[in-house]
């Protein structure tokens, strides 16, 4: 039953990702071009990485708006830790990422320990870390990155960009993790009924903590991929970026009320929007027109799946 | 009905006061506190002056922070209302520049708010989506649009009338005035009506609501509708400050509106809280956010306060509520 209803929302996305593949195909012989493709590849990736765990997120029933403020306080931090501190770029890009990762266990804290609701416990630390990343650097700029660091940004990797490596890995680990894992389902028995699953003797708690602070970790990930694909780090950086990755999730047909979602269908929903966006932008359409036009696929997608099984959502 | 007003007023006198309007008073608390310390160190900002200013340049945040408020004790939330309030202000400055008489380009924006906003109540009630999923989407279309549309031209040459938040009534800043007494009438509203009072049993048990005669329904349109006219009327403080409208969404404004409302006491589970308190909560941001310059800390950190400060509330009110919560068990 499940299953059913999970493949017809994903055979709908699917169907709308073949239709704008080729309507953008047939708009302009650039987008079928492999260096096209891998550019976007590279465009997506931030997004996607921070997607691929707001899945397991959104699917317990909470959210993680605090997303872009980590990627913009790891970003400014790995700059202070290399050029203020003196350190090492590896090391300060490792403690960048561990700072991330707490960031996200303490938004796992506040919202198992304290029972503060999701949305309103990352709300908070959204202005915290995003505080902190503009007290830090006071709207100083870090430039000047050695060149090797650029590689993880700009470079390839065996006739691939370096990120897209990373992003596979992600969503192949993630898609066994949710698909397969005791974590998994896990996963889904909190967003199905959280008061059952604590009393079927799952550990909810520290599968949650274990989420957020997933979700800080692909957020400081994001953050060293930003750095070196635009050679700078700035501490607005990946403002907003929390609203890209629930669109694709939720566009991806991951329920906002939780206990279901794929991992195959957020990543369609992120291929879509990118498609969109590219194939817009090579039509000649201005960036902006094509926000709206996601804005209007997601609110319709979403009103068209709720139609098809209007009787099972409430 | 489990509304918790309504549990609280078994109680008497001061203690049901304290215990149905804590944030508040917390709230009024923190703030008078902050102007005694800010004030102590640096006298200057007790002046009128700067009071005004604090007071009058953020009072479009309390007026679109009350029909939020509305919004999130009903259980629905509204990501999309700055992206909303930029849009309007555009709608406003054009429409004050191509010659319309300003009381148009004041009102105008009120009517197109309440209608946008009735289209998102439509999809949430009848439509069935998730509020937060809609009003995404919204901000999308909204943000895109007007930039799409305007191309980020500013809007210069506006005339002189059209500048209402510089005026004075009786000496006071006009925002000043729309700030208070819309805080009031709203409080009393939903306060004293059934239709106000139905908002808190929605947001409370929203099948409950139903079962008691609600219609729930045409509850939620009309209260997106009214929160649309509330950021109406915060684009008409908001537009008319300065000489110049940016055609931009002004960035995270519907954080500040969202904070507002939780920080002054309501419950994003919905069914509690005041617009008292929101407005508030909109004054002691500005007041900490000005407050940081009289006593020398770099305006950067004003973030990170803030995001302190919202999860101290939220911490504390958690706890409140834990104990409150295991004291009706027993």
């Amino acid at each position: 039953m499940t299953w059913r209803r999970l493949l017809r929302h994903e055979t709908i996305l699917a169907l709308l990702v073949l239709l704008a593949l080729f309507v953008l195909d047939r708009q302009s012989d650039k987008f079928f071009t492999l260096d096209n493709l891998f550019n976007q590849g590279r465009l997506m990736t931030e997004v996607g990485l921070v997607a691929i765990v707001m899945t397991f997120v959104i699917i317990t029933g909470g959210i993680d708006l605090s997303v872009g403020s980590i990627l913009g306080m790891t970003a400014i931090l790995i700059g202070v830790f290399w050029k203020n501190l003196g350190l090492p770029l590896p090391v300060a890009i490792g403690l960048g990422l561990v700072v991330g990762t707490l960031a996200g266990v303490a938004n796992g804290i506040i919202i198992t320990r304290f029972r503060v609701p999701p949305l309103i416990a990352t709300l908070g630390t959204l202005a915290l870390y995003r505080g902190i990343a503009e007290g830090v650097s006071q709207a100083r700029s870090v430039r000047g990155y050695p060149e090797w660091f650029y590689v993880l940004g700009q470079g390839q990797l065996l006739g691939v960009p370096t990120q897209l490596w990373i992003f596979g890995i992600a969503a192949v680990v993630a898609a066994a993790l949710l698909g397969w894992t005791t974590c998994g389902r896990t996963t889904y028995a909190i967003g199905s009924n959280e008061v059952a699953a604590r009393f079927s003797g799952l550990s909810v708690d520290v599968t949650k903590v274990a989420i957020y602070a997933a979700s800080g970790l692909a957020a400081a990930v994001a953050a060293a991929i930003f750095v070196s694909r635009v050679s700078t780090t700035r501490s607005d950086m990946g403002t907003g970026i929390e609203l890209d990755a629930i669109t694709a999730v939720v566009l991806g047909g991951t329920s906002i009320f939780g206990g279901r979602g794929t991992i195959v269908g957020t990543l369609l929903g992120l291929v879509l929007i990118q498609a969109l966006k590219n194939g817009l932008s090579l039509a000649g359409v201005k960036s902006d027109g094509t926000v709206v036009l996601i804005g209007a696929v997601l609110i319709l997608t979403i009103l068209l799946s709720n139609l098809f099984h209007r009787d099972q959502n409430r | 009905m489990t509304e918790s007003t309504e549990f609280r007023a078994h109680r008497s006198g001061p203690a049901r006061c304290v215990s149905a309007y804590g944030q508040e008073i917390v709230i009024a608390c923190a703030l008078v506190a902050l102007f005694v310390v800010v004030s102590a160190i640096n006298p200057r900002f007790l002046g009128a002056n700067n009071v005004n200013t604090i007071v009058s340049g953020n009072a479009y945040i309390a007026v679109a922070a009350i029909g939020m408020s509305m919004i999130i004790i009903t259980g629905h939330i509204d990501v999309s209302v700055g992206a909303l309030i930029g849009v309007l202000a555009t709608i406003s400055g054009t429409l004050a520049v191509s010659g319309y008489p300003v009381w148009v380009a004041w009102t105008l924006p009120i009517l197109i708010g309440a209608a946008i906003n009735g289209v998102v109540g439509a999809l949430v009630a009848y439509g069935r989506l998730p509020s937060i999923v809609v009003t995404l989407g919204m901000l999308s279309i909204l943000r895109g649009g007007l930039v799409f549309v305007t191309g980020g031209a500013w809007i210069n040459n506006l005339p002189p009338s059209f500048q209402l938040a510089q005026a004075r009534l009786l000496g006071v800043p006009v925002p000043i005035w729309f700030m208070l007494v819309l805080t009031i009438a709203a409080f009393l509203w939903m306060r004293n009506t059934a239709f106000g009072r139905s908002l808190y049993a929605i947001g409370g048990n929203a099948e409950a609501a139903r079962a008691a005669g609600i219609p729930v329904e045409r509850r939620i349109v009309q209260v997106f509708m009214i929160h649309g006219a509330f950021a109406g009327i915060a684009t008409m403080l908001f537009a008319t400050q300065l000489k110049i409208i940016q055609s931009t969404v002004p960035p995270n404004l519907e954080l500040t509106i969202i904070t507002a409302s939780v920080i002054g006491g309501v419950s994003i589970l919905g069914g509690t809280g005041t617009v008292i308190g929101s407005t508030l909560a909109a004054v002691l941001f500005a007041a900490i956010g000005s407050a940081m310059i009289f006593v020398n800390v770099s305006a950067y950190w004003l973030r990170a306060v803030i995001g302190l400060l919202i999860l101290v509330t939220v911490l504390v009110d958690m706890a409140r509520r834990n104990r409150e919560f295991r004291g009706s068990q027993r």
